[in-house]
């Protein structure tokens, strides 16, 4: 039985507008410490620009986040990033030149302590580095079962396992919270089942916390703690998945009125 | 025998400082996926800087010794690229994240005008000299195996063998540097580096700077042949058919692009000059590039562009 924490995020009457379209109206919830905390909703119904609101992708027009105590108006990538918030994309945004390896490997950039002419001259603590780096890269890879795949060139990879090594990457940030934005669209039921038992391990393993944006509801309401639901930019449902499933505006939001 | 050889040699030379240039645009390429129109400009731009501040700095300090000169020109050129890189991620790139490559492309267009108008308005527009102290003399080689000998330009082979190292200096650094890695990170994909904690002005700031540096040693080799001169900036349309050639994201690839079209040109302009009436030497690099274009369009050693439909 894993321990649910303090609240580690809050984001409070968050407003998104692109020129007149109201992409997110008003919405609230917060995310407590080691839990599955998923959003859901229709297609459009602003999930996504939430996400990118808590990254700092998007700028929102109104209300606040609060980030480990830190009250923000808006975030900035970078910033999230230093602050222990990973994430994984809808659209694989891979870097597909580079092998698997290398991609992890990036995200172990923040960790890299040692400087420029150090890593070029292989001096003595730059190597060690690298060489730390790469074993902790290399427990991802074997968590993640991608090891055959090391050398290859990501583009090259079904895209199943794109989304492995997109968790990856994200993963070898060492992140406190981990976004993740829809990792299972587009796969078929067992390449689902593989990405949800990797989900649950890294919550319960390393205590991630984790913010889940999915539509496919199935999946959604057996692995979350709380789950939020959104229709149309405005939060329909708040609470625990069998709450939700029983809220009447969220059964109309999926299923449509009988008139 | 000896002609043909010799003819070659000329062709390698004048190829590895066009590689120089299309260095240049490769490495920004690389990590920014940026196409850097303004490459030819920062070349003029350096090699002005360097030409100038090796004239001045003696003056201002009041000694006479040439070497120091030089060294002290070129540090200060240096930096003068330096801030010209930081000034293009503050002011036009900072801007731009995430927006298209053609956006893109077009913003370094503006940067081409810019840099020389400025350029020539803070250093002069004259015709400038560089003098590093590279020999000057024709050596003979082969003096045994051929009658008469190879006639090579001993200046050539110094700025061949420069050429070389500083290859191998940024070979090193891309591949085998955490920090080259991240420059890949950035060049694939913007918006996923920034997510990963890739702090996206200093690894272009980083970039910029090589690549005003690679600028700088091609301007004061071209620079130390022909003299610093508007023209100079032109010596970089030549690079783009050794890009196409070589393939946009190797370095390898801007290299023997580089030196294909080098003697490529010298030696049909040599052989089918009489027959075709002379001048091939304009037009050879960009029929080649254009074959290419229609035969294998990601060039030699380019990363084959995949789009999954």
């Amino acid at each position: 039985m894993k321990k649910i924490g303090e609240v580690i995020l809050e984001v409070k009457n968050i407003s998104l507008a692109f020129g007149g379209v109201k992409a997110l109206t008003d919405i609230s919830f917060d995310v407590r410490e080691h839990e599955i905390r998923s959003i859901i909703g229709p297609n459009g119904a602003g999930k996504s620009s939430m996400l990118n609101c808590i990254n700092g992708v998007y700028q929102p027009t109104q209300g606040s986040i609060t980030f480990k105590g830190q009250t923000f108006r808006h975030m900035n990538s970078r910033q999230v990033a230093e602050m222990g918030v990973a994430r994984t994309f809808q659209n694989l945004a891979l870097f597909k030149g580079m092998s698997v390896l290398d991609n992890i490997m990036t995200g172990r950039n923040l960790h890299m302590k040692s400087n420029l002419l150090m890593q070029a001259l292989r001096w003595g603590p730059a190597e060690r580095e690298e060489i730390a780096q790469r074993e902790k890269v290399e427990r991802i890879i074997d968590f993640l079962e991608i090891q055959p795949y090391r050398k290859t060139p990501v583009g090259r990879l079904p895209y199943g396992l794109q989304k492995r090594v997109d968790l990856g990457r994200a993963l070898a940030m060492e992140p406190q919270v981990l976004l993740l934005d829809e990792p299972m669209a587009g796969m078929n039921v067992e390449e689902k089942q593989d990405m949800c038992r990797f989900i649950l391990d890294v919550n319960d393993e390393f205590g991630t916390t984790i913010v889940l944006i999915e539509h496919d509801m199935g999946v959604v309401m057996d692995i979350s703690d709380r789950v939020v639901v959104l229709d149309y930019g405005k939060k329909i449902g708040d609470g625990a998945p069998d709450e939700v499933r029983r809220n009447e505006d969220v059964i109309r939001a999926y299923l449509g009125t009988s008139h | 025998m000896g002609f043909l050889i010799e003819t070659v040699f000329g062709g390698l030379m004048t190829g590895m400082l066009y590689s120089l240039i299309a260095l240049g645009f490769v490495l920004i390429f690389k990590a920014s996926g940026v196409f850097n129109f303004a490459q030819g400009a920062m070349v003029l731009f350096a090699a002005l800087a360097m030409a100038r501040f090796s004239e001045w700095i003696p003056k201002w300090l009041g000694f006479d010794n040439a070497i120091l000169a030089n060294i002290l020109g070129f540090l200060a050129a240096c930096a003068v690229m330096i801030v010209v890189a930081w000034c293009i991620e503050r002011f036009v790139l900072g801007k731009l994240v995430n927006q298209e490559g053609i956006t893109l492309l077009m913003a370094t267009l503006g940067i081409t005008y810019f840099l020389e108008g400025l350029g020539q308005s803070l250093f002069g527009s004259d015709i400038y000299k560089i003098d590093v102290g590279m020999p000057k003399d024709p050596i003979f080689l082969f003096e045994k195996s051929f009658e008469g000998g190879v006639l090579v330009n001993k200046e050539d082979l110094y700025a061949a063998l420069i050429a070389a190292v500083l290859v191998a200096l940024l070979a090193l650094f891309f591949q085998k540097t955490a920090t080259g890695r991240a420059l890949r990170a950035v060049a694939d994909d913007h918006q996923a580096a920034q997510s990963i904690g890739i702090p996206l002005s200093r690894i272009w700031v980083i970039v910029w700077s090589v690549a005003g540096v690679v600028a700088l040693v091609a301007g004061i080799i071209w620079g130390s042949k022909l003299g610093v001169q508007f023209s100079l900036s032109l010596v970089a349309l030549k690079a783009l058919p050794v890009v196409i050639l070589g393939g946009l994201t190797s370095v390898p690839g801007a290299i023997i692009g580089g030196l294909v079209i080098g003697v490529g040109e010298k030696v049909s302009e040599v052989y089918l000059g009489p027959h075709l009436g002379g001048g091939i030497e304009i037009w050879f690099a960009y029929v080649l590039a254009l074959g290419f274009l229609l035969i294998r369009p990601q060039g030699l050693f380019g990363e084959k562009i995949i789009d999954r439909v």
